[in-house]
């Protein structure tokens, strides 16, 4: 099953390519999750319906080259990371990937500006892209304006203080930061009520888009699909899904 | 390195836990340094209460008893050496310098020790130091008393003080020699040893007090006044023991061997450097007891620290997922959790290490005065660094319980956070 895009040109190189992927959980019987055919055009902004249970989490830890499945392929940018050695896929997250979780985002004792600088400390290619933009607290207080922080919470408190909201926004500076390919967002929005939802996406699609970033966010809220260029349903795209225990 | 920065932050975010890990770790090195101190110190101090001398004679004992009740003034002599065998062993033409000593009677607790001026020029302390005197000069008259420094300033005592002698031993006196009193003149430096706790007079000073006297009690009906004491012939009819310097080293061994073989009465005539190796064979029991406990508060002290880091990682799984989420290896995440512990051992035994001197600054003081026991305030010797490295060393290596933990929660949980 091939992703179903509004307007997926052929000549578009395929950011991520899922071929013939196995998943089980060491130790139990059956498999997870099986994948025979999941491809991802560049600049793409994809909606991944996952109802819980479908094996949303294993199929971004397989993604994220957390989890490393028992047979089949994944390759993001070309290169398939289930040839890379466990360390080496760790390197790879950090310089590719930006990643957004539900809630809990940051590290609540540090500062934000440490929190959107954290993933450089382990992808030298996105701190030099940051550098090259501007020394690396001004890159991530732009970013941190551009996303709508308030000038005096960037350079202000820890991320603890902040609100739900405003954390949310320090997590996509943080996946944004040094331009990473693929921004990868766990149901960013859920935590959110509705208006704080739209104004939140606004804002991270105006920066994935100035970055020229690929997007995959995950849901369970359908009512988000006009805003993307492409939706998927992960029990679709997922041949025999027993039940993820996750 | 933002992520040494945020796991100090992380550190400092639970400040109170992490502060009381560090005090627990830092009074256990405090405890086993302080122990350290004390049991060198108090080896030195033994060691340093008598240089020079070649040989202790006494009546047959052990060799432990008789360097105890002769240097110590710990315990008692189980008999006396007569004053004919001690003149014996003093005309060998081997002796250099000898110094009789005669103990048994008390003032205040301070044992009073009768001698001859001799012992104010040969007794040496710490290696060279002799007797110096702070006040007052040696004895001159038969009813002089040369008081040691602790004497004098625990008594309040000046020169030409009058002080009265209790018969025996005991702080609490039955029986006073209150008839014949003495007169202080002289004080002595202080020396960090018995001798600052002792009150010296002449030999014929404790005869004179005793010629009315017999089995420990007076003659009834019989009293010699003071002055008529002096008219009287006042040589010893025997000591406790004797302190020998030798011309020769090389004549120590034989001289001891014919002393112990001495025919005219038994005595024994000991090696003081090999009486006290016989001592801290002794104590060394209680030394190393002491250790091993100290070394068992230590282990506490970083069992204390791996349970807490344990019992924090749960909720820090949040912390290790963003981690693993941006890149950072499970190793790295090991490495983060034994970096804490090797930060706080570190921080702890530098604490401790404060902690001991600020001790030993106020204490040594107090302990000198109260017990003669000098504890050198020095810096850590390289033994003490190398116990210092190995607790170190032993914290990081606790640290790796919780580490490793973190690694396989980590490799498990991947991104996300299960809780």
């Amino acid at each position: 099953m091939v992703a179903i895009s509004r307007e997926a040109p052929a000549t578009t190189p395929h950011i991520v390519r899922v071929c013939q992927v196995r998943f089980a959980w060491p130790g139990r019987n059956g498999f997870a999750l099986a994948i025979a055919n999941f491809v991802l055009p560049a600049r793409t902004r994809l909606l991944l319906i996952g109802p819980s249970g479908s094996g949303k989490s294993t199929f971004l830890g397989l993604l994220c080259g957390v989890l490393t499945p028992q047979a089949g392929s994944i390759e993001v940018l070309g290169r398939d990371i289930t040839r890379l050695s466990a360390s080496a896929r760790d390197a790879y997250r950090a310089e590719h990937f930006g990643i957004i979780f539900q809630m809990f985002n940051l590290l609540p004792y540090g500062t934000v500006i440490d929190n959107v600088l954290l993933p450089l400390s382990f992808a030298p290619g996105r701190r030099r892209r940051a550098a090259a933009r501007a020394p690396l607290e001004q890159e991530a207080a732009r970013l941190l304006g551009r996303l709508g922080l308030e000038a005096d919470l960037i350079r202000g408190p820890l991320a603890a203080r902040l609100s739900v909201g405003q954390q949310q926004r320090v997590a996509a500076a943080r996946a944004l930061i040094g331009a990473p390919e693929l921004i990868v967002a766990d149901e960013p929005t859920s935590a959110l009520d509705r208006d704080r939802q739209a104004a939140f996406l606004d804002l991270l699609f105006g920066e994935v888009s100035a970055a020229g970033a690929t997007l995959i966010m995950v849901s369970h809220d359908e009512s988000l699909a006009p805003r993307f260029d492409s939706v998927m349903r992960l029990d679709e795209i997922a041949l025999q899904g027993q039940k993820d225990k996750a | 390195m933002i992520v040494l920065r945020l796991a100090l932050q992380s550190l400092r975010n639970r400040w109170l836990t992490a502060l009381l890990t560090v005090l627990a770790i830092a009074v256990s090195v405090m405890l086993l340094l302080g122990v350290e101190k004390i049991r060198t110190g108090a080896r030195q101090s033994f060691a340093d209460t008598i240089s020079g001398t070649d040989l202790i004679v006494g009546a047959r004992s052990g060799s432990l008893n008789l360097l105890l009740y002769a240097v110590f003034r710990i315990g008692n002599a189980t008999n006396n050496l007569s004053w004919q065998s001690y003149q014996d062993i003093r005309a060998r033409p081997e002796v250099a310098w000898s110094v009789p000593l005669s103990l048994g009677d008390s003032h205040h607790g301070y044992r009073v020790l009768g001698t001859t001026l001799d012992y104010f020029t040969h007794y040496r302390f710490r290696q060279t130091h002799g007797l110096a005197f702070r006040a007052g000069a040696p004895f001159s008259d038969l009813f002089d008393a040369v008081l040691g420094a602790d004497v004098a300033a625990a008594l309040g005592y000046k020169l030409n003080d009058r002080i009265i002698i209790s018969h025996g031993l005991g702080s609490v006196a039955f029986v006073e020699h209150e008839d014949k009193p003495f007169r202080v003149s002289g004080i002595l430096e202080k020396t960090g040893t018995p001798v600052d706790r002792t009150v010296h007079v002449s030999l014929e000073a404790i005869e004179a007090i005793h010629v009315d006297w017999q089995s420990g009690g007076r003659i009834p009906g019989q009293s010699a006044s003071a002055e008529e004491v002096r008219g009287m012939d006042l040589t010893p009819k025997a000591i406790t023991a004797a302190l020998v310097g030798l011309k020769s080293k090389l004549a120590t061994f034989r001289l001891q061997r014919e002393i112990n073989e001495y025919r005219a009465e038994p005595l024994s005539a000991i090696l003081p450097g090999a009486a006290l190796q016989e001592l801290w064979g002794l104590v060394g029991i209680a030394e190393t007891a002491l250790t091993v406990v100290s070394a068992m508060v230590v282990a506490t002290a970083l069992l204390g620290m791996v349970t807490m880091i344990l019992t924090t990682l749960n909720e820090r799984r949040r912390e290790m997922a963003i981690l693993r989420s941006v890149g950072a290896r499970p190793r790295t995440i090991l490495a983060l959790l034994m970096a804490e512990a090797g930060v706080l051992t570190l921080t702890g035994i530098a604490l401790g290490i404060i902690l001991l001197y600020i001790g030993l600054l106020a204490l040594a003081p107090f302990v000198d005065r109260s017990y003669g026991l000098h504890l050198p305030i020095d810096a850590p010797k390289p033994a003490e660094l190398m116990t210092l490295a190995a607790i170190w060393a032993a914290g990081c290596l606790a640290g790796l319980l919780p580490a490793l933990r973190a690694y396989r929660l980590s490799v498990a949980d991947g991104m996300t956070v299960r809780t």
